[in-house]
């Protein structure tokens, strides 16, 4: 009986062992597992003890290397990990499809709400288009149902639930009821935060309601990069989509293209997001994720990037212009360099020890800090010489907020360069600084309007 | 005495079909048939047989089929389809004609050899 455990577990552990190997799937690992046993149990008829007959039966399935190499030839495209969104042949309907179901299900209902306030006489597109209005809402189509995803994959209890519905029916309220100028500047800067709130409501159901845990913080900041470049994937997969489309109608002389900006474009933009959000959660475990490998790639650029501009600007000795535009991209850049930073931050084995990378990192952070200290400096000058204006107000805001935090990052980078500190404080301060940009959008939204008279 | 593995591999689809054209098997039956047929001289690294039956189920030559073994374990057997009977045929064809020229040319060597030149 003692026996028999051991052999047991000898096969189990032969097995995870197996199924490490890409290129042999379980099903072959199966088939091999029949193998071994057949073979176990004739030498165990001929007198071995079942040790010995593991050994040798193992032994003569051949080494793994080769075995798995052999495995590879035939099966080459498991060489390329796939994300197979319909269950394979043989394996039963899985939770999988269930999870394709609800997100498909979800992107509809989106895609339907985003077209509900037409019954209503509020034009989506066209000349008579209510801009004003579904740029203040255009989160409020969506988010909901992205939340709803995650709290139902979740099993959000009903407080949880509450507490997810409480910003999202607030912001409702707040973007609809406030007397905003129809596109003035709060209004404008209300909807571009907006959807920065209710990011960070996502959030909360995506963390399952655990929004103290750290490490769960991490896991949306995590998601939400690969959520972007799987929705801009999308994006771009759906202009050649409609592009195609125009141009093969317009050549039998129709012309769809109002109803391309009327419905397959709105509900596009919609239904991806939640499609999006699927596909991040189906693949998580299957393939590499994407956003590291890009920050890898594009944070030596960025920070050269950055050196060479600010040298340029002291050599010169040129002031930054503070139009609305430059502030924009001043931020935007910002924004760029903290996304960066997060996502090597995200990627990184906190055991490595420091290396190069860690030393651009820094060097970018370090660019990056005096960038946004110039553009804060100018900003300042502008708002003592002209005074206040919400936009202004806003980017003073956002500039500080990102100088708080590269700051203190550029400290724990440099601390732990020193070999001062583990890298763990490092990735501690970018998940307690995550709700921060929550509530300075969420002031933006709410007080900005009333504090500047909703202009 | 050891066979090159060159020539085991090249023997090993020929074997395999002709095996499966008996019945339906699976892939510690086929290698213990092997390992008979052969006297024990067909040495096969055991755990190679399976990417071959799996290409060979990609070709369409044989058709697979999960069952359960005698101790009530998941099996997967394997059955010739009409296709591998055709090519079972071919290859047949093909390994008479090597092993008839080589027959003939050992024949005329050992000849010369005997005969003294």
């Amino acid at each position: 009986m003692e026996r028999e455990k051991i052999l047991e577990a000898r096969i189990g552990e032969w097995r995870t062992y197996l199924r490490r190997r890409q290129a042999i799937h379980p099903v072959d690992v199966d088939e091999l597992e029949d193998h071994l046993r057949t073979q176990v149990k004739t030498l165990g008829e001929a007198g071995l003890d079942s040790d010995e007959a593991f050994l040798v039966a193992v032994k003569r399935l051949g080494d793994l290397d080769s075995l798995s190499r052999e495995f590879a030839r035939e099966h080459s495209e498991r060489l390329w990990k796939q994300l197979v969104v319909s269950p394979a042949a043989g394996e039963p309907l899985s939770a999988g499809n269930r999870e394709a179901m609800m997100a498909v299900g979800l992107a509809v209902a989106a895609s339907i709400a985003v077209k509900l306030p037409e019954l209503f006489g509020l034009k989506i597109a066209g000349p008579q288009a209510d801009t004003s209005f579904y740029a203040r809402n255009f989160s409020l189509f969506v988010l909901p149902f992205l939340a709803g995803y995650f709290a139902w994959k979740r099993g959000l209890e009903r407080l949880g639930l509450y507490r997810l519905a409480a910003p999202f029916v607030a912001a409702a309220l707040v973007v609809n009821l406030l007397p905003f100028q129809p596109n003035g500047h709060t209004e404008v800067l209300a909807a571009l935060h907006l959807p920065i709130v209710l990011w960070l409501a996502v959030g909360f159901a995506y963390v399952g309601g655990h929004w103290r845990d750290h490490d769960q913080r991490m896991n949306f900041v995590r998601f939400s990069g690969e959520w972007f470049i799987y929705y801009s994937l999308i994006g771009f997969g759906g202009g050649v989509l409609m592009a195609c489309t125009e141009a093969v109608f317009k050549a039998i002389g129709i012309e769809v293209d109002a109803f391309l900006q009327t419905w397959v474009l709105p509900c596009g933009i919609v239904g991806a997001v939640l499609v999006a959000g699927w596909l991040v959660e189906a693949k998580q475990s299957v393939i590499e994720n994407m956003a590291p490998v890009l920050t890898r790639l594009f944070t030596p650029l960025f920070a050269a990037m950055l050196l060479v501009f600010l040298a340029t600007m002291i050599w010169t000795g040129s002031g930054i212009d503070v139009a609305r535009e430059v502030l924009i991209s001043f931020d935007l850049l910002l924004v760029l360099v903290l996304g960066l930073l997060l996502y090597s931050i995200s990627a990184r084995d906190p055991q490595a020890r420091p290396g190069v990378f860690d030393k651009l990192q820094l060097l970018l952070v370090i660019g990056a800090l005096l960038v946004d200290a110039f553009a804060l400096w100018a900003i300042a000058a502008r708002i003592t010489e002209f005074g206040f204006t919400p936009n202004r107000v806003a980017a003073l805001g956002e500039n500080l907020i990102l100088l708080v935090n590269l700051g203190w990052s550029a400290v724990l980078y440099s601390r732990f360069l020193g070999k001062r500190t583990s890298f763990a404080p490092l990735e501690r301060w970018q998940t307690i600084y995550l709700p921060v940009y929550g509530a300075w959008a969420g002031v933006v939204v709410v007080i900005f309007p009333i504090l500047f008279g909703f202009r | 005495m050891n066979i090159s593995k060159d020539l085991v591999a090249a023997s090993a689809t020929p074997l395999v079909l002709a095996i499966l054209s008996e019945g339906e098997s699976y892939g510690y039956a086929i290698l213990k048939r092997i390992s008979e047929l052969s006297g024990h001289e067909l040495q096969w690294t055991d755990g190679m047989l399976y990417p071959l039956l799996h290409r060979l189920e990609r070709n369409g030559h044989v058709e697979a089929t999960w069952g359960e073994s005698e101790t009530g374990r998941r099996r997967k057997y394997y059955r010739l389809t009409q296709q591998g009977v055709e090519e079972l045929a071919s290859q047949q064809r093909q390994w008479q004609i090597v092993d008839s020229t080589l027959r003939g040319i050992w024949f005329t060597t050992v000849d010369a050899v005997t005969q003294g030149y």
